[in-house]
């Protein structure tokens, strides 16, 4: 199972293969695998409406208990469905969409990538998985909203998209982690079996609003909604698949997910139901605003994505119910609507419904199948819409909690989304003819195999709601709910308040088509208050970022050594002062048994020290620095440590062969410092040399542990083979600390050519030497 | 700028860079028992190319060095450093695990220490000439 998923990202991979061997018949190709995996689910669905968990359980490394576990339930089960089923319409449709795009390779490799990010997000019960897979499905969505890099426009919604969901990723991150904390558990399957646990445990409320801000932006719930509508920058095969039937229902499927665990409070019953019909009125509302048949549809897709929060939101059986027939419709009907949008737009020439019209004679098939989708849509029977909405407004009215907000947003909601409905099919196919850039015909059948067959199903499960209802949702519902319910869906409920509601809302939903131009041109006039939502907020965020950023890079990275030390050594004394002075006190005994060598060594160094620091001349403050190296090599001789002291005479020779080779290359030496200054940095070295000096003396006195070095004698020799313990540590004992450093020596060598020998010519630069000193010779 | 010295450091540089790469050796192999290692070793290997360098230029010192650029010994080093951390691995045994091999005949001990030992040597030799030269090649190019 979880190899034949992940076996799609090996399919991606060859996808540009594949476009060698198969040419133009490649979609159809890579379409067998969705179809495929679609094959073996339904084998499964059996067991699965029979109402087991089937548990997939892959180990990975047993010894630090990871394993890559899949589970089976209704609920994923469903959206795997949707997936793999839509999937396999959506690729035999993008390979006549897209037919002889020079960019088809990358545009397979990323979908069939998305494709098994998405299965794996709806299969998975880590935790960890889940949210891998979460972050996949946002860097595909990014690559497939900017497929069309050249275009601005797409490059900045394709952005958009990503900062918002993976912004959002980082809070689910969060509550993911808390969930985990509070269950004790990282498997999704534990942790909902868990009972009460989690809500009430004293992480609940936080855990729930970074759960809820990972799953509201990656569903465009308000006031996230914004960035849904700009990836229909993104071509339309991605847009029917991505940004209505899959990706953006992840967030969706997260909370129906968690409802076991987490629904049912009163914070999950508020903000989810108001949250959710806010969406849904927002999104239907805004609907209106447009022409463009894609951004008509996504609105209405932020609308149904509202729907579909609400209901959970609401949690009584009877919307649990309502949540999986309408997710399942809405899947349908707006897969099959986004095609025909591309359809219209591959044969029109023109995204704009006000420019076409009379298209139902030129093209017959594509304007049936685009009437039963709409049909679906506004929610008229006897289509699988219909169930749909006649339920939602049943859990509306048994809603809890702020019944009279929602009934009123869901109310006009619905209304305005028979509109858009009407709006969709009746001004392209219906009325005059008006003449389109291109000349419209029948589509490819290609391109028809997908909307044809997704409303056949509409069609089907509104006609037979048992081959739709008893098996597969009762499963999900019951997953949903955490404990079994029956579903029965029949399309005539008798006449009653749902059904006196769908008719008032069919109604004025019509009225409101008939008058649409009117409304769209007083609406209009509320633009500059558009002008302030949430997008604007989006907007200045991120030149906020922008600003910020390049102030603190201004001030951070100068560009000048001195101050870069200075910030280091500043910090440094901070950091080790608090814990050094302010949190242990500082405990030691200062013994004056000096032998007369040392202190004529230490002197020396004092000496050096002092003259390095007032010296005139930069060649008598190298030669006093090496003084002062070549004194502490004495101290380690001095102190029984040869091989310290080898190695610090070498590096002081190589030192001031380094700094004579640099010596020539630097600037004039020149006071760059005012006496004040110079009085600052006085203070910052001498704190850090007396802090250090504090530091080793309490070290020195102070013995809570026991000393390794006690350890490393003993087995020096038995176990390490060796007679030299310093060199026994470098290689054997912290070999692996010494594979990092010479790792880091060569970074280092890697560094110094790159920038001697990359530099960018600078004629009036001469003789600029190592980073700082070609800065600072430019700069004066 | 450095000039290629006079007859005496010319003398002396000839003399004394077989010795000192000799004394390198020695030192990088005897590091294990007595004072030494591959990371002094390294450093009076390279001391050795650098009076070499300044006594008769960058050219010659790389005619001396014959094919081997610095860069590629800094690639060898850290290649010999990590693949010596795998032998441990092949006899089921954590990383970084030393492995002994006795050698018949002579009286010496191969061990992945060892290996590594010389890995340092090389990454440290490579580092120090590939800076020195790359800083002397530059000083030619802008006189």
């Amino acid at each position: 199972m979880q190899l034949a998923v992940l076996s799609g990202f090996v399919l991606a991979a060859f996808a540009p293969l594949l476009q060698r061997w198969c040419a133009a018949r490649t979609s159809l190709v890579l379409a067998l695998y969705p179809a495929a995996l679609a094959l073996w689910l339904l084998t499964q669905l059996p067991a699965v409406m029979g109402g087991e968990v089937l548990v997939f359980s892959l180990e990975w490394v047993p010894s630090l208990g990871m394993s890559l576990t899949f589970v089976l339930d209704g609920l994923s089960m469903l959206f795997a469905l949707l997936i793999t089923v839509i999937g396999t319409f959506v690729l035999i449709y993008a390979g006549g969409y897209l037919k002889g795009h020079p960019d088809l390779v990358r545009f397979h490799v990323v979908i069939v990538a998305f494709m098994v990010s998405m299965l794996g997000l709806v299969l998975a019960d880590g935790l960890m998985t889940l949210f891998v897979f979460w972050e996949l499905t946002s860097i595909t969505s990014y690559l497939l909203i900017g497929f069309n890099h050249t275009d601005l426009e797409a490059r900045k919604s394709a952005r958009q998209g990503l900062f918002v969901t993976v912004g959002g990723g980082l809070a689910l991150m969060a509550g993911l982690v808390m969930l985990a904390i509070a269950g004790d558990s990282w498997s999704l399957q534990e942790l909902l079996s868990s009972g009460d646990v989690l809500r009430d445990h004293a992480l609940y409320l936080p855990m729930l609003l970074c759960l809820l801000g990972g799953a509201f932006t990656k569903s465009a719930q308000f006031p996230f909604h914004f960035w849904l509508p700009n990836a229909m920058a993104a071509p339309t095969p991605v847009s029917a698949y991505l940004h209505s039937a899959t990706m953006v229902k992840a967030g969706i499927y997260l909370l129906a997910r968690l409802h076991p665990g987490l629904g049912g409070t009163e914070a999950w019953i508020g903000i989810l139901s108001v949250v959710g019909a806010l969406t849904m009125f927002t999104g239907a509302f805004l609907a209106l605003r447009h022409t463009n048949i894609k951004k008509l549809l996504a609105y209405s897709t932020i609308m149904a994505l509202g729907t579909l929060t609400m209901l959970l939101g609401i949690g009584t059986e009877g919307a649990l119910i309502a949540f999986v027939t309408f997710l399942l419709a809405h899947s349908l009907y707006k897969g099959a609507l986004f095609m025909i949008a591309g359809i219209l737009d591959h044969e029109t020439g023109t995204k704009d419904v006000t420019a076409m019209g009379g298209l139902r004679r030129l093209m017959p098939v594509t304007a049936l199948v685009a009437c039963i989708a709409a049909l679906s849509l506004a929610g008229v029977p006897p289509l699988f819409g219909f169930i749909g909405k006649e339920l939602m407004f049943e859990s509306v009215l048994e809603a809890g909690s702020f019944r009279a907000i929602i009934f009123l947003l869901s109310f006009s909601a619905a209304i305005f989304t028979i509109a858009v409905a009407a709006i969709v099919v009746l001004r392209p196919f219906f009325g005059e003819r008006r003449e389109t850039p291109k000349a419209a015909h029948e589509a490819p059948s290609a391109m028809l195999a997908g909307p044809v067959g997704l409303a056949i199903l509409s069609l089907l499960f509104g006609l037979v709601p048992v081959l739709a209802g008893t098996g597969l949702l009762t499963a999900a519902a019951s997953a949903v709910a955490g404990e079994s319910l029956s579903v029965s869906l029949s399309l005539w409920h008798g006449i009653n308040l749902p059904l006196i509601m769908s008719l008032i809302s069919l109604a004025l939903g019509y009225l409101l088509f008939r008058h649409w131009d009117r409304v769209r041109g007083n609406l209009s006039r509320l633009d500059p208050l558009f002008a302030h939502g949430p997008e604007a907020g989006y907007e200045n965020l991120m030149d906020g970022i922008v600003r910020i950023s390049e102030w603190q890079t201004r001030v951070l990275q100068n560009g000048y050594m001195r101050n870069y030390i200075m910030v280091m050594v500043v910090v440094l004394i901070a950091l080790v002062g608090n814990s050094l002075l302010l949190r242990h006190a500082p405990a030691f005994a200062i013994s004056f048994d000096v032998q007369f060598h040392e202190a004529v060594v230490t002197g020396l160094m004092v000496a050096g020290a002092l003259f390095a620091c007032i010296s005139r001349s930069r060649l008598g403050a190298v030669a006093s620095v090496g003084i002062m190296g070549f004194c502490i090599a004495l101290t380690f001789i001095l102190f029984s440590a040869p091989d310290l002291g080898i190695t610090q005479l070498l590096v002081e020779t190589l030192t001031v062969i380094l700094l004579i080779l640099v010596l020539f290359r630097l600037p004039r030496f020149a006071s760059l410092s005012t006496p004040l200054e110079r009085v600052r940095d006085l203070v910052v070295a001498g704190s850090m040399g007396v802090l250090i000096m504090l530091l080793i003396l309490t070290v020195v006195a102070s013995n809570q542990f026991v000393p390794v070095s006690g350890y490393m004698i003993e087995n020096s020799v038995p176990l390490a083979h060796g007679r030299n313990i310093v060199n026994v540590i470098l290689v054997d004992y912290r070999a692996l600390d010494t594979l990092g450093e010479i790792f880091v020596l060569a970074l280092a060598a890697i560094g110094v050519i790159a920038m001697l020998k990359l530099r960018a010519p600078k004629p009036e630069a001469k003789g600029a030497g190592k980073g700082q000193g070609a800065k600072e010779s430019a700069d004066g | 700028m450095v000039k290629s010295g006079t007859i005496i450091l010319n003398t002396a540089a000839r003399l004394l860079m077989p010795l000192q790469l000799l004394f390198s050796v020695f030192l990088l192999l005897r590091g294990h028992d007595e004072p030494g290692g591959g990371f002094i070793a390294g450093l009076v290997a390279a001391g050795a190319f650098i009076l070499y360098l300044f006594a008769f230029g960058v050219t010659a010192t790389k005619e001396v060095l014959r094919m081997v650029d610095p860069r590629d010994l800094i690639g060898m080093g850290l290649l010999l450093g990590t693949l010596s951390i795998l032998p441990a691995w092949f006899v089921g045994e954590p990383f970084f695990t030393a492995q002994w091999w006795e050698i018949p005949g002579i009286d010496f001990k191969a061990s992945t220490p060892l290996i590594f030992d010389i890995g340092v040597y090389l990454a440290v030799l490579g580092t120090l000439l590939a800076v020195i030269m790359t800083l002397m090649e530059v000083d030619k190019d802008e006189p």
